[in-house]
């Protein structure tokens, strides 16, 4: 059933369809490169009289984000999108969009950030706003993409919380591939029109002040319960994912991870988005040569899902993690967060890999390299650019 | 004006600015006018910060602070929402922030709302200064004015830029309804901010606010310090429909020079004791004769 519904899409024009079936009312956004195709289809399919939103273009992405603020303050269902400079010039707005605990959602479509410039993917942009206090999402797959788009609608609704889905540039965002864009009325019937909390927004009716300003006395908290909302925002989306799933017979992992060949493993590498694809083939001919190699895929990067990743990694003797990011001063991004995870309840070593910066292809090649280094006893963070 | 209980204006009492405060009585008699069927976003700022310590808010319409820089974004924002609910035939949107976000920090955010034409009126209350850090000088902060950020001494005689013209540059966005007021003149204030909503597009109004720490005047000259910057016609009180001039309010016939104006300013004091100071003064009067040639102020 799920082979007759598929079609083949670019990653964009998929997510543009998704974004459209989920129905928010006000969409703004600046072009940036490559998350252009997003926002072109949208202002198209408006155009047509495909969608009714309010699509709103601004002269800046601080601009777009404040624009989805407002409206998302004033009860509707909004939606932005962006890359790399656009996301970091949105950073102030992020932070108090988490701070005001409206229920945004962004698309980020991920790119190397400058200096230099550079157009084509990795992770930089999104992993260094990781402490905004959004719910961060990532995907493999344009069908993991789109999936995990409605997905986000329900747990920022419910949770009042913002969430960014992240897909790789071009990788994800210009590739076709078969997907599944789920029926409109099973859309409809997983997530109903929205409904704002009535003492949160800006009504006429019931006048309240939002983002006011808090004293030494207040404020921590105000952010010590924002902490809280996201650490515990976990559950939500394994209970969100489970329910996904009865609705449109397939989930996104188990919403915060997938294991990949992971229960016999003595290496499991831990990567996210689409370099999982070829880290999973990787591990095939790995396998096949007998080497004991698995995949532990981050889906869910903000909370991250410590407690229940350390299980998965105490399963193997090696933790490679492929990080298309880096943390300069310190190591790879992810690679950072898995040991502060494991941390206390490990043994096992955990080494940092980079790869696929600023559009790099990530090879098989490379992948093998990683698990030939794996065991190395030093704990240097390694480039692999070949 | 007649008496109103404090309680019945749209901003409470029980805010923490300066006694006598140029902005908040501008900004009271500003949503007054608007009336309750307004929702306002506003910048970050003195406003913002003694109107709604967390968790009291002296607000009794609708209101946010997001930052800065962003407030009309969120105002176009707050508008495409009651566009798509079918409100904003009923609901009016008010953007309003300092001189700070609406010369400086936020002004390519400004030229965005403008050009995208959004029914909204935006107030600027221009105290001529970064009054909320401590009195630094913005783009709206007069020529040879003592701040924090452009002292008098052996080498300066206070801010060496000159105020921008924000009146024009709305005009050059083609924004309907321009003018400008001070907390001099409250009726004045009123007038215009009906008359803004009686037209379609974007509304501009900058007001000149008398900061009373910032320019160091006495807490009981805010009104008077607004009346005598357009007397002078150091601050011209104009008003523009659809690019053009329709109201100027006259200096008076035998106007004040603008030493009177300046003298009564700690901002401007070492003009008065430096001998380089003469010729500075006599560059301010020049801008006074120029605003009323250009304005038609006579």
């Amino acid at each position: 059933m799920e082979n007759k519904n598929k079609q083949i899409l670019e990653g964009s024009h998929a997510v543009a369809e998704i974004v459209r079936r989920l129905r928010p009312a006000v969409v703004s956004a600046y072009p940036i490169t490559p998350q252009t195709h997003i926002v072109e289809d949208l202002e198209k399919m408006k155009a047509e009289g495909l969608a009714d939103f309010e699509y709103i273009n601004t002269e800046s992405e601080f601009a777009a984000a404040s624009v989805v603020l407002g409206a998302s303050a004033t009860g509707v269902r909004t939606y932005t999108a962006t890359s790399s400079q656009g996301l970091l010039l949105m950073t102030e707005v992020l932070f108090n969009i988490a701070g005001l605990r409206l229920p945004v959602v962004i698309t980020c479509a991920n790119r190397a950030v400058s200096s230099p410039i550079n157009i084509w993917n990795d992770q930089q942009d999104s992993v260094t706003i990781r402490d905004a206090g959004w719910i961060q999402l990532y995907g493999e797959t344009n069908q993991e993409v789109v999936d995990l788009h409605v997905l986000a609608y329900k747990l920022a609704e419910s949770l009042m919380l913002p969430v960014m889905i992240n897909m790789d540039g071009f990788a994800l965002t210009h590739t076709y591939e078969p997907v599944e864009i789920p029926e409109e009325s099973l859309v409809k019937k997983y997530l109903p029109a929205y409904s704002a909390p009535k003492d949160t927004i800006l009504d006429i009716n019931n006048p309240h002040s939002l983002g006011t300003f808090a004293t030494p006395e207040r404020y921590m908290e105000i952010r010590q319960e924002l902490f809280e909302d996201v650490a515990a925002s976990k559950k939500e989306i394994v209970k969100q994912n489970s329910e996904f799933k009865k609705v449109f017979g397939r989930g996104v992992g188990n919403g915060l991870f997938e294991e990949y060949k992971t229960k016999d493993a003595e290496i499991i590498l831990v990567a996210m988005g689409s370099v999982c694809g070829t880290i999973k083939q990787a591990i095939d001919d790995l396998r096949n040569k007998g080497k004991k190699v698995g995949l532990l895929k981050i889906i869910l990067f903000r909370p991250f899902p410590d407690d229940e990743i350390t299980a998965i990694v105490n399963k193997a003797k090696y933790i490679g993690v492929v990080d298309k990011s880096i943390s300069i001063g310190t190591e790879g991004i992810l690679a950072s967060d898995v040991k502060r995870a494991c941390y206390g309840k490990t043994k096992v070593q955990i080494k940092s890999f980079v790869v696929g910066l600023g559009g790099r292809d990530v090879t098989e090649g490379m992948i093998e390299k990683i698990v030939g280094l794996v065991k190395e006893k030093n704990n240097e963070t390694q480039f692999i650019g070949f | 004006m007649k008496y109103k209980n404090p309680f019945e204006h749209l901003i409470n009492p029980g805010h923490t600015a300066c006694p006598g405060c140029g902005q908040l009585i501008a900004a009271r008699h500003v949503i007054d006018a608007c009336g309750k069927d307004t929702i306002i976003a506003n910048a970050t700022g003195c406003l913002e910060v003694t109107t709604s310590k967390h968790p009291t808010s002296s607000w009794k319409v609708p209101w946010i602070h997001s930052l800065f820089e962003n407030s009309s974004a969120v105002g176009t924002g707050i508008l495409a929402a009651l566009k798509s609910k079918g409100l904003d035939n009923k609901v009016k949107v008010l953007v309003q922030g300092g001189d700070g976000s609406t010369f400086d920090i936020g002004l390519g955010l400004i030229s965005g709302m403008w050009e995208r034409g959004d029914n909204i009126l935006y107030v600027c209350y221009d105290t001529e200064v970064y009054s909320n850090t401590g009195y630094q000088a913005s783009g709206a902060t007069p020529h040879d004015a003592f701040t924090r950020t452009s002292w008098p001494g052996k080498k300066s005689l206070g801010n060496t830029y000159y105020k921008k013209n924000m009146v024009e540059i709305a005009l050059a966005h083609r924004v309907p309804y321009v003018a400008t007021s001070t907390s001099g003149y409250i009726e004045d204030i009123k007038r215009k901010v009906k008359k803004a909503w009686g037209i379609e597009g974007p509304k501009f109004i900058h007001i000149l606010t008398p900061c009373v720490p910032g320019w160091g005047i006495n807490d009981n000259q805010a009104i008077e310090m607004g009346k005598l910057a357009q007397k002078t016609g150091f601050f011209p009180v104009v008003e523009f429909i659809n690019g053009e001039l329709v109201n100027a309010m006259k200096v008076p016939q035998s106007k004040p020079k603008v030493e009177e104006y300046l003298k009564q300013h700690i901002r401007f004091k070492h003009l008065f004791k430096d001998p380089r100071g003469k010729e500075e003064i006599a560059g301010l009067q020049k801008i006074c004769e120029e605003n009323i040639r250009k304005y038609n102020l006579k």
